[in-house]
């Protein structure tokens, strides 16, 4: 049997989302911003939003993401993307927006942006990739980065004493009125990933409904930034930052369903 | 219908907003212009036409509401003072790097730092020149009256749309506050979601319908030569604005020995020195920059070839005049008066500045 004869309709297991587009990912090898991307655009073309839908993606590794993503889509100074999908959504209330944030983006340079974007309940989804690191600019500490931890502005390890403890965002924007579904993710193994999707797919949801602003954030390795083989970075990931960043819901339709600390 | 009002600047350009059309205005309060959006906030503009008046967390967060709001193509602006324009920098050269039109409004006030609430044209340098970060313009129009801050509205979108650039109206405290008559435009409708997709569906970002390629709004080239290919499309794009869309007036010029130029509050102060200078026989007059991007050099070089010499009248230490210095290149004597510090000058003291060019 020639290879041709099995490429039928009935033998289709899997597909490639048409809302990725064919371009070579610009992500190194192993990072978990190439699976975040695909789960976003299955959610958007199952839900069949692709004429209704902008995205937009801020300076980080991802802001060439309206390279891959293919839906409308702008790109964002560093940190504003907040805002500027609050200038979209407020002019085009019934338009589905999302942006799509790295932790040094949301939780650094765009802390304000983010906190008060989610305090007025801007009716967007925010896609918050947490690698702990800034990944695009050669893997600096970022605002996320756990205590201890290495980085190249932290060559001797995260000293929370002079630099900080890590921000939890997340848990921070879950405490505002204005967030509605608020949870935490990650896109290492198929379950996960069959999670996240779910969680996305509810926050779409969410917003078609009109019901605020939807945080889902997804736990990510940056294999180059920290170093590793990404086999070792999801580990790694696993042990140290999951204690940190437990995955799960924290606010589920405008009710706090986890204990904050 | 239009309507002749007694206004102050920052409100008639409130009003004029809302008349043309605009979908969105997105702002944070600072002196001497926080009317502008008190003024759209007591109209309740989203009643009136559907428009949207949001006070943002910062200018920062203003700029880039207005830059979503523009890159979906919707009729945006904001307005801001001195240190909210300085905040507003990074924004406004992604504005202009990813070619979205909108308006904004600066009425200037006395720098650096905090300096002072008071009047001022001590932007021109950061309005004329890019501000921000690259090689890029603003168009700038100078409004000089309560009228021009109404009518410039809809000429300053005219543009912004016509060069997909963002446009500034580079006012200051005198124009904001002061009250004046002004004849306000009759409402404009704003554009359906259907005009809008006729009109900008070809660029903005506003979902991919009925399945039509996407649309990504970026000021990002990671490659060189495609980096110095756009920066050639602006650069070309600034050239034609100077050909077909540089605009001052002129104001006893036909017979002047001496030229003043001035924009804003400056060039209705020097206006009054016209008539002083002429009562003790100076030939004197005033060419008024209205486009400040582009600089009206064409006249100001024809200007050159048969006046003695000019004055730059500005509320800052200089920077005008070197404009003006520029065009002249040399050809007769160029002097500066300025004052700052939210001083306004007199028309005499602008007088005796003249006087005293003549006899140097
Ligand atoms: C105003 C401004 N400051 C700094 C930078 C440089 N910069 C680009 S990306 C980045 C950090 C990105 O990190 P993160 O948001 O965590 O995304 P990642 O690349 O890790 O996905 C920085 C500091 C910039 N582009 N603009
Ligand atoms: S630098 Fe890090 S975040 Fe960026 S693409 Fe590489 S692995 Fe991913």
């Amino acid at each position: 049997m020639d290879i041709k004869d099995i490429i039928k309709p009935e033998n289709l297991v899997y597909k490639k989302t048409e809302l990725m587009t064919d371009n070579v990912l610009s992500y190194c090898p192993g990072c978990g911003h190439g699976t975040a991307h695909r789960i976003a655009m299955e959610v958007i073309e199952e839900m069949g939003l692709t004429e209704d839908t902008i995205g937009v993606a801020p300076v980080g590794c991802s802001v060439l993401a309206y390279d891959f993503m293919n839906i409308d889509m702008q790109q964002a100074s560093h940190g504003r993307a907040p805002a500027v999908a609050t200038g979209i959504i407020r002019t085009w209330p019934d338009k589905i927006v999302f942006t799509y944030q790295g932790d040094g983006d949301l939780a650094a340079i765009g802390t304000a942006e983010t906190i008060h974007a989610c305090n007025r309940g801007e009716n967007i989804v925010i896609i918050f990739v947490n690698n702990g690191i800034y990944g695009m600019t050669g893997g600096q500490m970022a605002p996320t980065t756990l205590p201890n931890m290495k980085s190249s502005t932290s060559p001797f390890g995260r000293d929370v004493e002079t630099m900080g403890a890590p921000l939890k965002m997340t848990e921070l924007v879950a405490l505002l009125p204005g967030t509605n579904f608020v949870t935490r993710h990650a896109v290492h193994s198929p379950g996960h990933v069959r999670k996240a999707k779910k969680a996305l797919r509810k926050a779409f949801q969410n917003v078609k409904d009109k019901k605020g602003t939807q945080l889902i954030e997804i736990v990510s390795n940056c294999n180059s930034g920290w170093k590793m083989t990404p086999v070792d970075s999801n580990e790694w990931m696993v042990e140290n930052m999951f204690p940190f960043y437990p995955l799960g819901d924290i606010k589920v339709d405008g009710k706090i369903v986890k204990e904050l600390h | 219908m239009a309507e002749l009002k007694l206004m102050k600047g920052n409100e008639a350009f409130g009003e004029a907003l809302i008349r043309e059309g605009v979908d969105g205005y997105f702002g944070y309060p600072i002196t001497p212009q926080s009317e502008v959006i008190e003024y759209l906030m007591t109209e309740l503009t989203h009643e009136r036409t559907g428009m949207v008046t949001l006070q943002a967390e910062s200018e920062i967060a203003a700029i880039n509401m207005v830059y979503g709001a523009a890159a979906s193509g919707k009729k945006s602006a904001t307005s801001s003072s001195s240190p909210g324009i300085s905040l507003k920098q990074e924004g406004i050269s992604y504005l202009a790097g990813a070619e979205l039109p909108c308006l904004m409004l600066n009425v200037v006030r006395g720098g650096p730092g905090l300096g002072t609430i008071q009047p001022s044209q001590a932007d021109y340098f950061q309005a004329t020149k890019g501000g921000g970060h690259g090689d890029y313009h603003m168009y700038v129009l100078a409004p000089a009256s309560v009228q021009e801050m109404a009518d410039f509205v809809e000429d300053g979108f005219d543009i912004a749309y016509k060069y997909k650039t963002p446009v500034m109206l580079l006012s200051d405290g005198v124009i904001g506050q002061m009250m004046e008559k002004v004849m306000i435009k009759e409402q404009k409708p704003r554009l359906t979601d259907q005009e809008i997709h006729e009109k900008h569906g070809d660029w903005a970002t506003i979902g991919r319908i009925g399945g039509r390629e996407r649309n990504i709004i970026t000021s990002l080239y990671l490659k060189s030569d495609q980096m110095e290919e756009h920066n050639q499309k602006l650069q070309a794009k600034y050239k034609k604005m100077e050909e077909d869309d540089c605009r001052w007036e002129e104001i006893q010029t036909e017979d002047a020995d001496y030229i003043i130029v001035a924009y804003g509050s400056s060039a209705r102060i020097s206006q009054k020195t016209i008539q002083l200078a002429r009562e003790k026989g100076i030939k004197l007059g005033v060419l008024r920059p209205i486009t400040l991007f582009p600089f009206p050099k064409k006249p100001i070089s024809e200007l050159a070839n048969r006046v003695k010499g000019f004055l730059a009248v500005e509320m800052s230490a200089g920077q005008l005049v070197e404009d003006v210095r520029l065009t002249v290149n040399g050809k007769v004597k160029v002097e500066h008066f300025g004052r700052n510090g939210g001083i306004i000058p007199s028309p005499v003291e602008v007088l005796e500045a003249i006087e005293k060019l003549i006899k140097e």
